[in-house]
């Protein structure tokens, strides 16, 4: 029985300290959940409402009078956070309709990213990445969020496989048949073609 | 003392002991007793049936030590993943922000659950929130639809909301959970489901012991726009240029089935996470529950041997003083 108890003991500490929130996750104040909590409370009084992501998430500063001096960039992939709020110069994003440079103090945009390279400028250094797909936001206080599905920095690229790839999705090209094999071939393609003026130009 | 303690003893085997009778009825191998004869009919009482409980709960409490270990080794593997996904879907939120109380026609309940048992109660809790946000959408002209993605949800659901239900996902984990897997889950649910909120039902992994339900909110293009009009709390779409395209509608199509598939990707990670921490933490308590167990049923193995010991020897003791007379 005393086993027990001094057991009790030295657990509860430890799960006082586990249940402590990571640091990834900082909660905010929430603000539009009020109208959905008095929605749930009233249809289903018994349960606690869940969460909603705004809860998960620190809020953004508002849009600053006059222009920031830095970009700040949030670079995120399904597997990692490249770059999160990092202050940076500027950021040359691969968007559909050309590379489209950001400086702080850009206009709010949407922009759909093609593959290609995306390059980071802070001070003097120049961080490059081959971005596959993806899309970008820039808000109006000068902060950048980048999703791109996959990203890898250049020196990983081999030349000689991407011309393999390139070769093989032309051939594929020519000889499919239907509409859906057509659409993954050029798909193959256009990757593959910027692949190799990223790594040539 | 030492009469008073024997006759305690004599009182605590009385429900032990049948009654016997002259005409030695040999007990069926079917039906153990309590009782069984040694050599000239002398009478032992039984520990084989408390010692076989001993056996059993010790074999249940290596399984689920085994289990936790299992379940801890795979946290650790799926953690590491989940944390930096979670940087995936703030940007969403952020654009966008989340509008759960958005009031719409087709509402779509996604249910995200394990496959597995024996983690608890966390599948009871999404199941309980799905159904949640059904009554609390419910309405003239509203419907609600279920996707279901694992197992356990689909038994719990499928008993009662049967027709509501669209798409049945399982055996999620087969492989190792990547984003190219999800999106094409994605790619399915969009393709085969009308909807104007997506409304996913996870748990959200919080620490070891906690694991707080979630609701993820996506909505279609023309709700985020109908929104956004009315002044609602979502952010102005139209103070963002669209680059690209041939229509702005277009790029916002695409931007949602993005949304989507990056917010899936993370409340199945979540999910994942969740589900071995709470598995971990049930197969825990099981083995202490066992021990204790144990601890109770070797008193009562000790007590039982114990008494045996003292019949025998009163038997034996009051049998040689009858002989001295």
């Amino acid at each position: 029985m005393l086993r027990r108890a001094s057991m009790l003991l030295a657990c509860r500490p430890i799960l006082a300290a586990r249940a402590r929130p990571f640091s990834t996750d900082l909660p905010a104040a929430p603000s539009a959940d009020a109208t959905f909590t008095e929605a749930w409370t009233k249809v289903i009084p018994n349960m606690d409402p869940p969460k909603t992501p705004l809860s998960f998430m620190q809020p953004r500063p508002p849009t600053p009078s006059s222009i920031p001096s830095k970009l700040t960039v949030n670079f995120v992939l399904p597997y990692a956070s490249e770059l999160a709020t990092k202050e940076v110069d500027m950021v040359i994003v691969p968007a559909t309709t050309g590379q489209m440079g950001v400086l702080p103090g850009h206009v709010a945009t949407i922009a759909e990213l093609k593959p290609g390279v995306l390059s980071v400028h802070e001070g003097s250094e120049m961080t490059k990445y081959f971005v596959s797909s993806g899309f970008v936001f820039i808000h109006a206080n000068s902060f950048a969020d980048i999703i791109a599905v996959e990203a890898v920095p250049l020196d990983r690229l081999d030349v000689n496989l991407v011309q393999k790839g390139l070769a093989e999705f032309t051939s594929k090209l020519s000889s499919a048949t239907t509409d859906l094999e057509k659409a993954e071939a050029q798909i193959g393609i256009d990757v593959h073609s910027a692949l190799n003026s990223a790594l040539t130009g | 003392m030492a009469m008073a303690a024997l006759r305690r003893e004599g009182r605590r085997l009385a429900p032990l002991i049948s009654p016997r009778t002259i005409t030695a009825v040999r007990s069926s191998p079917l039906y153990p007793t309590l009782e069984d004869e040694g050599p000239l009919g002398v009478r032992h009482i039984s520990t084989q049936v408390v010692r076989n409980r001993m056996k059993s709960v010790k074999n249940i409490q290596k399984i689920t030590k085994a289990m936790k270990m299992v379940a801890a080794s795979k946290l650790r593997a799926i953690q590491t993943k989940t944390e930096n996904s979670r940087g995936l879907w703030q940007p969403f939120t952020a654009l966008l922000g989340d509008l759960p109380s958005a009031d719409v026609k087709k509402n779509v309940v996604v249910t995200i659950s394990s496959d597995k048992g024996l983690c608890g109660g966390i599948n009871s809790t999404s199941v309980k929130i799905s159904k949640g946000l059904h009554k609390l959408n419910s309405g003239p002209e509203k419907e609600t639809k279920y996707v279901i993605l694992g197992e356990k949800a689909k038994a719990q659901l499928v008993r009662d909301s049967k027709k509501d239900i669209e798409l049945i996902i399982t055996e999620l984990q087969k492989n190792p959970l990547n984003y190219t897997q999800v999106s094409v889950l994605a790619d399915e649910i969009l393709k085969n489901v009308e909807y104007d909120a997506l409304r996913i039902v996870f748990n959200k992994f919080q620490s070891v012991v906690s694991f707080v339900p979630t609701v993820s909110t996506v909505l279609s293009t023309e709700i985020v726009e109908r929104e956004a009009e009315s002044g609602g709390k979502l952010v102005d779409l139209d103070s963002y240029e669209v680059e690209g395209g041939e229509t702005k509608g277009e790029i916002l199509q695409n931007l949602a089935e993005f949304q989507f598939s990056c917010t899936m990707f993370n409340a199945v990670l979540e999910n994942a996470c969740s589900e071995q921490g709470a598995r971990m933490s049930a197969m825990d308590s099981s083995s202490r529950n066992a021990g204790d167990m144990l601890d109770r049923l070797t008193l009562t193995y000790n007590r039982t041997r114990q008494a045996s010991i003292t019949t025998e020897l009163i038997e034996i003791i009051s049998g040689a003083s009858a002989l001295e007379g």
